[in-house]
Order: structure tokens, then sequence, then C-alpha cells
């Protein structure tokens, strides 16, 4: 398990998956950087990425479009895009604006890094 | 939360933030990223692109893009006429659908293969002044018309922001234009000023460039006494003109090799009101500088001319221009006398401090003389004045380190003096 600190964002791999923690970072411009950072374990080879909410409270304008970005750059790569971590309100805006149409949802990183494996099949919501 | 209320909450907040952005930022590439992210992260729009209209050019150049792929146009052409056209039907108010339906594009194909789905023009007061292009929302759904007078009112806001800064950059243009303008006045100001110093030192065949010198070492002291940039760059210029009034003095009375008579020294002694008279009548950027002149031969005892006023009836200005120019007659060879040593030149300040020269305006020059010999200050201005071989550092250090802390007791040894 290696932890890497690009750009000042904080990830670290997991087998196959890079785990990226969004911290509180997401809804400012400075929130590019977690953009940046997924597109870097991208070009490194990684095909799924959960990007990890514990430290967000809120996601703004900014931080959606950032996300539209990271949505965007996964699709263009076929890798999988999980959210884990994410607040109730979080996840009532992502369903609202079609989010969750693009990215898999999980309560927390081991569920999301266990349906990226296929060990685990519960409390998953997947895209709709 | 019901998606209703959670999606209005969600609006207003982009809205909210939008316009303290454009309001606050003074980096206009971060507020165009900013604003951008905001519109398209109001409604969660996949790709998006924003340019600026250049009317001049009749071209749409793009400053910002996301997600639309490398193929996409770095810009794209749009007749005067068109946007004539499309303001036209903005000013008739027509209908949403009308005014957006066919903005006249070239690479409309392009556009569309792009994912191009709706195009919204930034109009600020009649003005095109950019368009933003927008793919689709993440969910899939058509825009509604309430998404499009959300995107319609963001658009103003990063049309005025975009407006702002094109204002602001043609006022700092015109404001840099100003400045350069400014300074070649006053370069032919300061130019045409030394110019006349050199003219009254040509008069004088023995003092050739006193006025010059007597400029430099005002600026030297004023300096010393913490004067800004400014104010030294007006008594250098109250330095450079002191004895302009030496131009209506006879010739032979200013190149006497001897000692001159009572009735030509009155006449000499002239030169300080005639000065004034000349200066005052015009408007200089620096104050004071006639009075500079008027009172450079005044002497603190009262003993001085023309005015016979006593300390702080003289202005400061004409202190340290009477210091100036006692200390360059002093280090200079006169017609009637050879210059003294440094030794003697300070020793006679120290004679003439309180009576002649304000005790003050002596220490910043020694402080000043001090700094230059001890490498505190890089430039050897005193040594160029001076002129090579006449500062004997370890003769004139000792008297330096005496006299200052003998005038102002509150210097410190280590700041007086460090050998």
């Amino acid at each position: 398990m290696a932890e890497t600190s690009g750009d000042d964002v904080h990830s670290r791999c997991v087998g196959q998956t890079a785990v990226i923690y969004a911290s509180d970072y997401l809804n400012k411009l400075s929130g590019e950087r977690i953009e940046r950072e997924c597109q870097r374990q991208l070009d490194s080879g990684f095909r799924s990425l959960v990007i990890n909410f514990r430290d967000t409270e809120l996601v703004n304008s900014i931080g959606v479009s950032i996300l539209m970005g990271v949505i965007d750059a996964a699709e263009k790569t076929g890798a999988q895009l999980f959210f884990s971590n994410v607040n109730e309100h979080t996840v009532e805006l992502f369903q609202m604006l079609g989010l969750t149409r693009h990215v898999g949802l999980a309560s927390n990183e081991q569920e999301a890094l266990g349906l990226i494996t296929g060990l685990s099949a519960t409390g998953i919501k997947t895209p709709s | 939360m019901a998606f209703e209320t959670q999606r209005l909450i969600h609006t207003f907040a982009a809205l909210a933030d939008l316009g303290q952005e454009i309001a606050e930022k003074s980096d206009f590439e971060e507020m165009v990223r900013s604003s951008f992210h905001m519109l398209l992260g109001s409604l969660a729009i996949r790709r998006g692109a924003l340019a600026e209209y250049e009317a001049g050019e009749e071209t749409l150049r793009f400053i910002a893009n996301r997600g639309f792929g490398d193929e996409f146009p770095a810009q794209l052409t749009l007749k005067r006429e068109e946007v004539e056209r499309l303001l036209g039907s903005f000013a008739r108010e027509a209908a949403a659908s009308e005014r957006r339906a066919n903005l006249p594009l070239d690479q409309k194909e392009l556009l569309d293969r792009q994912g191009v789905e709706l195009s919204i023009p930034l109009i600020v007061r009649g003005d095109l002044i950019g368009l933003v292009l927008l793919g689709g929302k993440a969910s899939g759904d058509p825009f509604t018309d309430e998404d499009r007078e959300l995107l319609d009112s963001m658009a103003r806001h990063i049309g005025v922001g975009i407006k702002t800064h094109r204002l602001l950059e043609a006022l700092e243009q015109k404001a840099e234009e100003n400045r350069q303008l400014y300074d070649g006045l006053r370069q032919i100001y300061k130019d045409t000023v030394r110019a006349f110093a050199t003219a009254i030192d040509i008069k004088d065949k023995y003092t050739q460039g006193h006025s010059e010198r007597v400029g430099r070492y005002s600026g030297l002291i004023a300096g010393e006494l913490g004067w800004s940039e400014d104010q030294v760059e007006g008594i250098m210029i109250a330095g450079y003109l002191h004895d302009i009034g030496k131009l209506i003095v006879e010739r032979d009375i200013i190149n006497a090799p001897y000692r001159i008579n009572a009735k030509e020294s009155k006449e000499l002694n002239q030169h300080p009101a005639a000065g004034y008279e000349i200066l005052e009548p015009i408007h200089h950027p620096y104050a004071d500088l006639p009075l500079m002149a008027r009172h450079h031969h005044e002497r603190l005892d009262g003993n001085g001319y023309p005015d016979g006023l006593k300390g702080d009836q003289i202005s400061l200005g004409a202190r340290i221009v009477t210091l100036a120019d006692s200390f360059d007659a002093m280090t200079t060879d006169r017609p009637y006398q050879k210059r003294r040593t440094l030794d003697e030149v300070i020793i006679d300040l120290r004679m003439n401090a309180g009576k002649q020269f304000d005790p003050q305006v002596i220490c910043a020059l020694c402080r000043a003389l001090l700094k230059e010999i001890q490498g505190e200050s890089k430039e050897r201005r005193f040594r160029k004045l001076l002129g090579k071989g006449y500062i004997d550092d370890e003769r004139i250090v000792p008297l330096l380190v005496e006299l200052i802390s003998d005038l102002d007791p509150q210097s410190t040894p280590l700041a007086a003096g460090r050998m």
C-alpha cells in the first residue's frame, strides 16, 4: 500500500486502485488539484479510482464542476470511479444533479474497494 | 430534503458565490476559471467553453474550455453585422428560444460534433462581450427554461466581470501611458535644470560644476536625514539652481582673481534675492525651491543675508543647501584660495556649528561621509565629488566620529562610527 502526496493532495494506492482524499479543497479553485491528482493516477495506469469525501462537509458548484472533470477523465480512459464517505446531504445533491448516473457511491472506502475488487456485494449503490 | 429545495439551495448558492467571485477577485484568469466552474457546476454541465469577443477582429477567442476535446476550435468568426442582428433581437426582447436558436457561428458542424447543446451570448449594456457554449447536463435531461434563465443570469455576471476587467486594463494602460509621459516631462525638467546649472557655472570659470555638486551634496544630506525620494530630488534641484541669481551679476566680479571690494561684494550678495525673483514665478513641482535659493546665505545666528533670518526662520531645506554650498566652496580651489584639507573642513564645520550651520545638517553630512568610508553605502559618491586621494580615511574617521558624537550625543558610538 503506497501513499503519495502529488500536488499536495493526499492519495494512496490499494492494489490496482488509487484512493484520493477530497479533503476541504474541493469547493475552491484549489480543488483543481484533486482533478489533476486523479488525472495523474489515470495517466500512471490506474483504472479504478475512489474519491474519499470523509473530510468534505459540503460540495458547492465549483466542487461539482471539478468532479464533472474527474468523471469525464475516468470515462475517457474507461476507469471505474467510486465516491465514498459522502454525507447524506451531498448524496442527495449528486443524485439531483445526475452525478450518480456516472459514479458508484459507497458508504465507506472499504466498501468501495470491495466493490471494485468484487469481494463485497452489500450496501453498495451502483450508478443508476 | 426534497429535490426541488435542494436544487434551489444549490443554484442560489452558485449565484451568490459567482457574484462574490466577480466582485472580489482581482486576478482575471482566476476569476474566469472560478466563475466558469460555478456556471458548469450549478447544473452539473459536463462540458463548456467561454469565449471573449474581439470586435476589431470579429473573433470569439476561447479563454476557458472544460471537457471539449482537442478538436475544439481556439476561436470562431462572428461578423459585426451578425453581432448587430443578434443584439437587435435582444433589444427587441425576442423570445429566448429565438435569441439562442441560431447564433451565426462558423464551424457549426464541428461544434455539433463536440456536443454543444446551448449557446449563451454575454451581453453587457448593449455590447457583445463574449459567448458561452455548453454541452449537456450530467443527468442527461434537456435544459429547461428555468435552467436557461439561471444560466443567462450567471452569464450576465461573467460578462460584467470580463467587461470590468477590460475597462480596468484600458485604465491601467492609460495610467501607464500617463506615467511614462510624466516621467518624460520630469526628465526634461531635470535636464533643463541641469542645463541651467551648467549655464550658471560657465559664468564662473573657477567654480565649474559647483551648482551640480551642491545639488548632489544636498541630496546626500537630505537622504541621510530620511527625506523621501521625491523630497531628495527636490532639494537636488534647489542645489542645482541655488546660484541662478548670479546670472545678473557682472562676470568680472564673479571671476575676480582677488578678494572683491565692498561695492563688488554688495553686488555679488544680491544674487540670492535675484535668484528668488527668477525662480518665484515658475511653477516648480517641488515646494519652497525659490526660498531655498533666497536663503542659502542666511546663517543660524542671524548674520547672513539677504533677510538676516535666524534659527528656525530658515527652512531646513535652505540650511541643507547652505551647508552643501559652503562644503563645496571649502573643498574646491578658488581664485584666491586653494582648497582646504578635509581635516580643516571638519574643524571649520565644528567651529561654525550652531552659528553658520545647523548642527543636525552637519551631522547628516558627516554620517553620510562616514557610511561611505566604512562601506555601508556602496556608491562612492563623495569620492567622485571630492576627487581621488582627497579623503584620508584613517585621519578622517576619528574626526567624523567625534564631531557626530559632540553634535548629536543621542547617536550611539556604533551608529556614529565603525571602523
